[in-house]
């Protein structure tokens, strides 16, 4: 099973991290994430204490909407390819299927915030505690953002206005992550991580089944 | 080849609120072909993925022994990538040998999936299945967008293939040039 999977996460690595066929890289929603950070000094002013306390809540917005951005290129693309039918033909399961595509998602999207969050940390002035909490709980948290993504990628698969529809359905799911994740920066919030990393979890465990019964349910 | 066999027992189709058809029954054995025949929206793709397990029928069951390979109207190759490479993700996943592509297309090898004819796209479809060393083979129109001279090879590579003790079912409304192909007509079992 894992020697037919192995080219599968490799094929979607490759495409989630390089992009093709219309599908943007993983370039895309880190630019986005930057993107906020850099505007929002613009917008309140560059008060160093107003943005080192709003900072950080920033950072987890801006994650939430680079997590939206490649929704509809998670599963629509192959599914209307046929690749999934090739798969299920082959007794690959669905949940392994997505499982693996958790994985390639996570590397190619939450990797690159955790990269990047040092530079809209600095351009957010948030100081080196407040960092290294924001580190911590993406960590954590992209995973399930990753998890919750893929599931709903899944769902809004071949829907018309599958895209901007996944966005909505996206958000609500992802407010625990939120919550969680930008409480975690109050002082004395550090449990927040705990109940940030159990919400990541849950995620991660509930989506492929949830994501496989959607890409079955399609087939009807 | 191992021993394959598919049969379909008193298969029912409902696609919305109309049942396509009903009461079908039929059984493919090692070395035996089947041509579903029928005009344009009689059931013919919808029987073909009942057959692979892609649909549930709403009535009957489908046995199956021996492992499947389907060509339908998706091609299922990444469009970006050489065709080469796109025939090979199939290969590694199935752990097939590195056998080069036939069906004419070893001077296409390098060209990418997307700027394919669409006979060429049907000729890639026939020569992933071919690779994918199933017994079973279901071709939903195996034929449509190929050029006489390349349907002739494509039938001579289904004969090849039933010869080595493989097991096909074709959907198809062209008449086939197959030998001993059994016809299984859709329109007698029209609900």
């Amino acid at each position: 099973m894992i020697a037919r999977l192995w080219p599968i996460f490799t094929r979607d690595l490759a495409l989630l991290l390089r992009g093709a066929q219309g599908r943007g890289g993983a370039v895309l929603p880190l630019l986005f994430f930057l993107a906020v950070a850099m505007l929002f000094p613009f917008a309140v002013g560059p008060d160093a204490r107003l943005l080192g306390r709003t900072g950080a809540g920033v950072i987890w917005v801006a994650a939430l909407l680079a997590a939206i951005l490649p929704l509809d290129r998670l599963v629509e693309p192959d599914l209307e390819a046929g690749f999934f039918d090739q798969w299920a033909l082959r007794g690959i399961a669905e949940e392994a299927l997505l499982l693996v595509r958790i994985i390639a998602h996570w590397i190619s999207f939450g990797v690159p915030l955790l990269l990047a969050a040092p530079l809209s940390a600095g351009l957010l002035s948030l100081d080196a505690g407040q960092l290294r909490v924001v580190e911590l709980g993406l960590l954590l948290g992209t995973p399930g953002l990753a998890a919750i993504g893929v599931t709903i990628a899944a769902l809004t698969a071949g829907l018309r206005a599958g895209a901007a529809l996944g966005g909505l359905l996206a958000i609500p799911l992802a407010v625990p992550l939120l919550i969680f994740g930008a409480g975690s920066l109050q002082p004395g919030g550090e449990g927040g991580l705990l109940l940030l990393a159990a919400t990541s979890l849950a995620a991660l465990a509930i989506a492929p089944f949830a994501g496989g019964a959607a890409i079955r349910a399609g087939r009807e | 080849m191992q021993a394959c066999h598919l049969a379909a027992r008193d298969i029912a189709c409902r696609r919305g609120d109309r049942v396509l058809f009903k009461g079908l029954s039929f059984s493919v054995q090692g070395g035996e072909a089947l041509h579903l025949a029928g005009p344009n929206g009689i059931g013919k793709s919808s029987l073909i993925r009942i057959l692979a397990g892609l649909l549930r029928p709403f009535a009957g069951t489908v046995e199956r022994e021996g492992a499947l390979a389907l060509s339908d109207e998706r091609l299922a190759l990444d469009g970006h990538q050489p065709l080469d490479a796109a025939l090979a993700f199939w290969r590694r996943i199935d752990g097939s040998g590195d056998e080069g592509a036939d069906f004419g297309l070893e001077d296409l090898l390098d060209v990418p999936v997307r700027y394919l004819s669409t006979g060429q796209r049907k000729r890639a479809a026939l020569a992933r299945v071919a690779a994918s060393q199933a017994a079973i083979w279901l071709l939903d129109e195996p034929l449509n967008g190929l050029d006489t001279q390349w349907a002739a090879v494509a039938q001579e590579r289904i004969a090849a293939h039933l010869a080595g003790g493989g097991a096909v079912v074709i959907a198809s409304h062209q008449p086939l040039a197959l030998a001993g192909v059994r016809q299984l007509a859709l329109r007698d079992y029209v609900a």
